[in-house]
């Protein structure tokens, strides 16, 4: 990990050059910290991602409490307009959301790579087509395309994912690009090339490794975008369709009972936690492996 | 179009130019005017682009616009299905479909709204006028905001002013600007009633005549004070939000693309002759910085407006914003596509703006 790092603007092999210093990890005096307490924080959610369903002390879906109860008479956060356990559904919404939102980031890790390094190393046509279609999704705002996507499918929680995908793989593919590009000229890969072996070998073993690092840091700062976005989207309803208990869905219930503050105020702190969580991971890692390499998602998933 | 920070130049440049040869043998005319016009050619290609995406979206989903539009039971009857699908071209090859479409969009007809039952193009001209207004005070606030707090930052770089605006603009980037618009909503009208009520006005003054449709601009233009402060304290809490989350954004970008200006050895010869901070920070640093935060700019405006979309539904706020959430939750395709359509062309038109300013800035885009 420490190796294997490129700044993403130049990518060239760094820890081939003599004389030039091979980047360490270099922990910030506060972005170490802060990544140790988010590490923390997303494992917490983890957990309860798992236990959840064993352990919230209501059914999340049932409706047998009074309805719009307070927090503390009897419940910990308080019941919704059907009388069902905000609590309970708060604990739920992490089991619904946490494996969907990874499983997008890590769908688009592998699309996007594969055809990022494909149209870096093959370059002609390939690389024009891949292109041309990244910069066609970028045309767009993420959440307007992502938007726009999941209403022609539907609403559904799954259609939401499928829209999430389709927005958000083309930073992996540009990314992965550009590393590939500037591995492809440098003279490591054109000796190995030269060796004769075959484009697998050289795409696999010499330039995969260098491209890793790089990927990492973006795909765990796109966690935290990936659950706004889907959370965005189950708020908008297009997401989790109702009874679900997901984040989103429970904050925009709370906009039609307004004075019921409970509602909305505890859904929210949870995806604000676990998001927040997710970057002050990425960050420290983004830190420790790379100060310079910066990587801003197209299109900006404002949540 | 849209870049990442790591292929600004690295994407287009030089493998474009090897293949096109040297641009300076080849044309005529001015070397700016010939990068303009390449810029809007490539606009105009993606704008067509983003119409075949609303087009393809509409048109090829798995919902059968028959079955959504008619009755279940003119659905069953062949002969009513048949006479829809002649009516609206539907039976006709997808080529044509779409060239038909392009020609109505052409026509500024965007289909008909099957929530609202309006016209698409004059329900979004009614709402445009209101998410600009918060758009160009939030875009105005955050770029103050975020060019101060990163410049900050990267002067202050691994002490605690640093780092407190590290936490800051990571939270700014965490919050779902849905919940923080209900939540602070709820906290300065509901509860410490210090902001007024959601829209764009209170219900006792009067719409100003409409000249920009910016009501702001329009109650000065017509000198009315007391609607101007009125339509002023509106915008603050929506303006508040969006404004949080970009700056988050600027916040970071700005830090790195200074950082790495202060690492010039310009910038420190005019360190080293003594010229006072603020000469250096104007002239030299955000000077050379200016091109990278311009491209954060094209971006921050593009997760403006998708921020717009969920937080003015939670202000009752008539913008495009909340027509999208309104015929996103009610799935009206045709205001979902509209939305898109204005939304993606919007975005287009301020990258290309970006691009054109690239050229008048930076001399070395225009020449390459």
């Amino acid at each position: 990990m420490t190796r294997t790092v490129l700044p993403a603007t130049q990518p060239g092999p760094a820890a081939d050059l003599p004389g030039r210093r091979r980047p360490r990890m270099r922990l910030g005096r506060w972005s170490a910290p802060l990544g140790i307490v988010g590490a923390v924080v997303v494992l917490l959610w983890l957990v309860v991602a798992v236990v959840a369903p064993f352990v919230v002390p209501h059914d999340p879906l049932a409706q047998d409490l009074p309805r719009l109860q307070a927090p503390g008479s009897g419940t910990i956060f308080g019941t919704d307009a059907l009388g069902r356990d905000v609590f309970s559904r708060v604990l739920s919404g992490a089991t619904v959301t946490i494996p969907l939102a990874l499983l997008l980031v890590v769908m688009s890790v592998l699309i996007g790579a594969v055809l990022g390094a494909a149209s870096g190393f093959f370059g002609r046509w390939v690389d024009e087509l891949v292109m041309r279609v990244t910069d066609l999704v970028m045309a767009f705002p993420t959440v307007i395309l992502a938007m726009v996507i999941a209403a022609a499918l539907g609403a559904s929680l799954l259609n939401a994912v499928l829209a999430a995908l389709i927005v958000s793989w083309p930073s992996y593919a540009r990314l992965t690009r550009g590393l590939v590009l500037g591995l492809r000229t440098s003279n490591y890969v054109v000796s190995v090339k030269l060796l004769g072996f075959s484009s697998w070998r050289l795409l696999l073993r010499d330039i995969a490794p260098n491209v890793v690092g790089p990927i990492l840091v973006l795909a765990s700062l796109d966690i935290g975008t990936a659950i706004l976005l889907l959370s965005g989207l189950s708020f908008l309803g297009l997401g989790a369709k109702p009874p679900t208990a997901e984040w989103g869905s429970m904050v925009s219930d709370a906009v039609q009972n307004f004075d019921s503050w409970w509602l909305g105020l505890f859904p929210g702190l949870a995806i604000l936690t676990i998001v927040i969580a997710f970057n002050f991971v990425g960050d420290a890692l983004r830190d420790a492996l790379d100060p310079k390499s910066v990587t801003v998602r197209g299109g900006g998933a404002t949540l | 179009m849209t870049r990442t920070a790591g292929d600004t130049g690295t994407t287009a440049g030089p493998r474009r130019n090897m293949r096109r040869g040297p641009a300076r043998v080849r044309g005529t005319g001015h070397p700016f005017a010939r990068y303009v016009l390449r810029r809007v050619v490539t606009s105009l290609l993606l704008l067509v682009g983003v119409t075949l995406v609303t087009f393809v979206l509409t048109n090829l989903v798995p919902g059968d616009p028959v079955a959504a539009s008619l009755g279940q039971r003119a659905a069953e009857d062949p002969a009513i299905v048949a006479q829809f699908r002649a009516e609206y071209g539907l039976d006709k090859p997808l080529v044509v479909q779409y060239v038909t479409y392009l020609g109505n969009l052409l026509h500024g007809n965007l289909g008909t709204s099957t929530t609202t039952h309006n016209a698409v193009s004059s329900d979004l001209a009614a709402a445009v006028p209101a998410t600009l207004e918060i758009a160009l005070g939030a875009i105005v606030l955050s770029v103050l905001i975020g060019v101060l707090f990163g410049t900050l930052a990267a002067y202050r770089r691994g002490k605690t002013t640093d780092h407190v605006l590290r936490v800051v603009s990571l939270a700014g980037l965490s919050v779902p600007t849905f919940w923080l618009a209900l939540v602070l909503y709820y906290a300065f009208y509901f509860q410490l009633h210090i902001a007024p009520g959601s829209g764009r006005l209170s219900s006792d003054f009067n719409v100003p005549p409409t000249i920009t449709g910016l009501y702001t601009v329009d109650a000065l233009l017509a000198g009315q004070l007391d609607t101007f402060l009125d339509a002023l304290s509106h915008l603050f809490l929506p303006v508040l939000v969006l404004t949080l989350y970009t700056v988050g954004l600027l916040t970071r970008f700005v830090r790195t693309a200074v950082l790495e200006i202060l690492d010039q050895d310009y910038v420190r010869a005019a360190r080293a002759k003594g010229l006072p901070t603020r000469t250096v920070v104007r002239a030299y640093v955000l000077r050379g910085a200016s091109v990278p935060i311009l491209t954060v700019v094209g971006l921050a405006f593009g997760s403006l407006l998708s921020g717009t979309v969920l937080v003015e539904s939670v202000f009752s706020w008539p913008g495009i914003g909340s027509y999208a959430y309104q015929s996103a939750s009610h799935l009206d395709l045709p205001g979902v596509m509209g939305v898109g359509l204005v939304i993606g062309a919007t975005y287009l038109l301020v990258n290309l703006v970006v691009d054109i300013l690239y050229g008048v800035i930076d001399p070395r885009v225009r020449l390459a």
